[in-house]
C-alpha cells in the first residue's frame, strides 16, 4: 500500500518537473517556428523577392553601398540607453542606426543567390503588394528606431526623474500618492494608449507644431513613451530603493546637502538597476505594436523626418499577417521581421540581465 | 559658471518633482478624458446590445463576451501551468541549481519577447503546425482546425501570461513559513503531501493575485489575436473552439481606424475603451489589495 503511493508520488512528481520545463520548451518553440516560417528566405530566388528583371540591377546596385555600410557587428545595443550617446544621435536623426541588427542571420556561405535576396532584403523600398513586390525592409527598421528613440529619449529622463523624485525627495505622503498613480500607468493597455495616440494627441501635436501631417513618427514616439515610462520608473524606482540608507546618511553627515546626496551617491549607486530598466524600456518600445499600428501613419517612407508617417516592423507584422497568403514571399518576410525582432528583444534582455545581476552581486558582496 | 549651490539643489528638486508630478498628470488626463469622452454613452443598451448598422450603432456585448471567454480558456490554460513551474521552482530545485536557472532565464527571456512575436509564433505553431496537422489526420485536410479561433488564441495569450503568473505566485509560496514545511516533514508527510496540504493551500492567494494580473494583461493585449482569432465583426456569439470571437481591445482598434465612418462613432469608440479600462484597473486594484494582504501576513 504505502509503496504504492510513494510510486504515484514520483510519477507525479517527475510530471510536476515536466509541466515545469514548459516555458523554456516555449522559447525553444517560438524561436524554432518563427525561425521555421522565416527559413525560406533562404532559399528563395531573388527575382521572387522583386518583381521584374530591370529593377534588380536598380536596386542591387543602389543597395551595395548600403549594405556594406550598415555591415557593422551586431552590437553594443547597449549605447542605446546611454543618455549622452542619445543626445548626440539625435542630432542627426538621418543616421539610421547601424547598431540594430538589420540583417537575418545569414549564413555565409550561400553564395551568390543569398547575397542578391540579402541586397533585395536590404534595398529602401517596401510595397509588399501588387505586380511587383518590393520587400526592402530599411523603411520599416528605420522607423521603427525613429519611434524607439523618441520614446525612450522623453522617457528615460522623466521615468529616472521621476523616480529620484519620488524615491528620495518626496515627503513621505507624495510618495503614497504618487508611486501607484505612475504604477496604475502600467496597467493602461496598449491598445488604450494608441486610440489616446490616435483621437487626442495627434491634434495636439499638430496643432502645437503645426506640421502638415497628423499622424507621424513623433506622435508615436511620445505615446510610446507612455507605455515606457511606468516600465523605467518601476525598475529605477526599485534600484534607487535598494540603495543602502548608510550611504545616504554618510554623505549627510559629512555636510553635503541632500540634493548633492541624492544626485552624486544615491544616483551613481543605482545606475545599473536604472540602466537595465531603459534597456527594457527600448525593448518594449522596439517590439510594441498597437500604438505605433494606430498612430504613425504607417507609410513605409525613407526618410531623415521625425514629423512624416512612418511604418514600423511590428506595425507591419500587425498589419499585414492578415491579409497574406501563407508559404507567400510576403508571408516569409513578415515571419524574418519577427525573427529581427525577437532577436533584438532577446539581445537586450540578456544585456539588462548582465545589469540585474551585477548589481545583486554588488549588494550581496557589499553586505558581506 | 559661478550659480549658488543652493540654486542648483533647488533645480533639481524642481526637474525631478516636475516629472513626476507631469506623469501624474499625463495619467490622470488620459483617464479623464476618455472616462469624460465615453462616459454618457455607457448604456445598458451598449453593454448588452449587438453591433448594428455596419458597427455604427448598437452596442459591444458580443466584444465583452469574446473578451471574457478568451481569458477565460486563457487561464484554464495558463494558471495550473504557470502555479506547477513556480512550486518547482521553489519547492524542488535550488536557486542556484541548472534547472532553476534554465526555466527562470526562459521565463524572463518568455516576458521580454514582444506581443506581435506571440502571435507570429500563434500561426506558425499553433494555427499552421498544430491545426493544420490535426486537419490533415482527422478532416483528411479540409480546414477545420487549421485557421484563427478561440482556442488558439487563447493558447497564445496564456503563453504570453504565463511569466506574470509564474512571478506571483512565487512571491507568495516565498511567504509561506519554513517552520511550517518542516513541521510538516517532521511528522512523517511527504514533500508531495506537504506541497498540497501545506504549501499550496498557504499560497491560494499568490495564485488568485498571479490569474487576476495574467487576465488583466490577456484582456488588455491585441497584438497577438490579431490573427490569431480576433473577428471585425459577427452576428453571432462563437459556440464552439473553432470559432472566430470579438474582442474589446480589437473593436477599439477596428472603430478608431477602420469604421466607415471613424466621426460618427467616436462615442462607441470612447465608451468602449473605458469599458476595457474599466475593467483592467477592476482586475489591478484587486490584484494590488490581494498582494497588499499577503504582505501584511508575510510581516505578522
Amino acid at each position: 500500500m504505502k509503496r504504492r503511493i510513494r510510486i504515484g508520488e514520483f510519477l507525479i512528481e517527475k510530471g510536476i518537473a515536466t509541466v515545469a520545463f514548459a516555458s523554456l520548451g516555449a522559447i525553444v518553440l517560438i524561436f524554432l517556428f518563427v525561425f521555421r516560417e522565416a527559413m525560406p528566405i533562404f532559399a528563395m530566388a531573388p527575382e521572387s523577392l522583386s518583381g521584374g528583371h530591370e529593377s534588380i540591377s536598380a536596386t542591387g546596385a543602389a543597395t551595395v553601398g548600403v549594405s556594406a555600410s550598415y555591415g557593422d557587428p551586431v552590437g553594443e545595443p547597449e549605447t542605446y540607453g546611454d543618455p549622452p550617446a542619445d543626445t548626440s544621435r539625435s542630432g542627426s536623426p538621418a543616421a539610421i542606426d547601424p547598431a540594430a541588427p538589420t540583417t537575418p542571420p545569414t549564413p555565409s556561405t550561400t553564395g551568390e543567390p543569398a547575397g542578391s535576396v540579402l541586397s533585395q532584403i536590404l534595398s529602401g523600398n517596401w510595397q509588399p503588394v501588387g505586380d511587383h513586390p518590393k520587400f526592402g525592409i530599411l523603411p520599416l527598421v528605420a522607423g521603427s528606431i525613429k519611434v524607439a528613440l523618441i520614446a525612450i529619449l522623453i522617457a528615460a529622463p522623466v521615468g529616472v526623474f521621476a523616480a529620484l523624485f519620488t524615491s528620495t525627495f518626496a515627503p513621505r505622503w507624495a510618495k503614497e500618492a504618487m508611486k501607484p498613480i505612475i504604477e496604475i500607468m502600467a496597467g493602461i493597455p496598449s491598445v488604450v494608449i494608441g486610440f489616446f495616440a490616435l483621437t487626442i494627441l495627434a491634434s495636439l501635436v499638430q496643432t502645437v507644431f503645426g506640421l502638415d501631417y497628423r499622424l507621424n513618427a513623433l506622435v508615436g514616439g511620445i505615446a510610446m513613451s507612455m507605455a515606457v515610462i511606468p516600465l523605467i520608473y518601476t525598475l529605477s524606482e526599485d534600484s534607487l530603493s535598494a540603495v543602502p540608507k548608510h550611504f545616504t546618511e554618510g554623505s549627510l553627515a559629512l555636510g553635503a546637502p541632500l540634493w548633492e546626496t541624492n544626485l552624486r551617491v544615491v544616483l551613481p549607486a543605482a545606475i545599473p538597476g536604472i540602466f537595465a530598466g531603459v534597456l527594457l524600456g527600448l525593448g518594449r518600445a522596439i517590439g510594441e505594436t498597437m500604438i505605433v499600428l494606430m498612430a504613425t501613419g504607417n507609410a513605409a517612407l525613407l526618410s531623415p523626418s521625425l514629423v512624416e508617417p512612418v511604418r514600423t516592423v511590428s506595425a507591419s507584422i500587425g498589419a499585414e499577417m492578415a491579409e497574406v497568403v501563407f508559404g507567400d514571399p510576403h508571408y516569409v518576410m513578415l515571419f524574418v521581421l519577427g525573427s529581427l525582432l525577437f532577436c533584438i528583444s532577446f539581445a537586450l534582455n540578456a544585456v539588462a540581465e548582465i545589469f540585474i545581476r551585477q548589481r545583486l552581486m554588488a549588494k550581496f558582496g557589499g553586505a558581506s | 559658471m559661478n550659480i549658488p549651490k543652493k540654486w542648483v539643489g533647488r533645480g533639481v528638486a524642481l526637474v525631478t518633482g516636475g516629472s513626476a508630478i507631469a506623469t501624474v498628470v499625463l495619467v490622470l488626463v488620459v483617464i479623464g478624458i476618455v472616462v469624460q469622452g465615453g462616459w454618457g454613452h455607457l448604456t445598458r443598451d451598449f453593454l448588452l446590445g449587438s453591433p448594428e448598422q455596419g458597427m455604427t450603432k448598437g452596442g459591444i456585448f458580443p466584444a465583452i463576451f469574446g473578451t471574457f471567454l478568451l481569458v477565460t480558456l486563457m487561464s484554464l490554460a495558463g494558471v495550473p501551468v504557470g502555479t506547477i513551474t513556480a512550486i518547482y521552482l521553489n519547492e524542488y530545485v535550488g536557486q542556484q541549481s541548472k534547472a532553476g536557472r534554465a526555466i527562470r532565464f526562459a521565463v524572463n527571456t518568455l516576458a521580454g519577447i514582444p506581443a506581435i512575436v506571440f502571435g507570429l509564433f500563434g500561426l506558425g505553431f499553433f494555427i499552421n503546425f498544430v491545426g493544420g496537422g490535426a486537419d490533415k489526420v482527422l478532416h483528411g485536410g479540409a480546414l477545420h482546425w487549421g485557421q484563427p479561433n478561440i482556442l488558439w488564441a487563447s493558447l497564445t495569450m496564456a503563453l504570453l501570461t504565463l511569466p506574470v503568473v509564474i512571478v506571483s505566485v512565487e512571491e507568495a509560496i516565498k511567504t509561506v513559513p519554513r517552520e511550517l514545511r518542516e513541521g510538516s516533514l517532521a511528522l512523517g508527510a511527504t514533500r508531495l503531501e506537504t506541497i498540497w496540504k501545506v504549501v499550496l493551500p498557504q499560497s491560494m492567494t499568490g495564485i488568485l493575485t498571479g490569474a487576476i494580473l495574467a487576465i488583466s494583461r490577456g484582456a488588455g493585449e491585441v497584438a497577438p489575436i490579431l490573427f490569431t482569432g480576433a473577428a471585425y465583426f459577427l452576428p453571432n456569439l462563437p459556440d464552439g473552439l473553432t470559432d472566430q470571437f470579438m474582442e474589446l481591445g480589437y473593436h477599439i482598434y477596428i472603430m478608431s481606424t477602420q469604421s466607415v465612418d471613424v466621426e460618427a462613432t467616436k462615442p462607441i469608440q470612447f465608451a468602449t475603451t473605458l469599458v476595457l479600462l474599466i475593467l483592467t484597473f477592476t482586475l489591478n486594484f484587486s490584484a494590488i489589495f490581494l498582494r497588499w494582504h499577503l504582505r501584511g501576513r508575510a510581516l505578522r
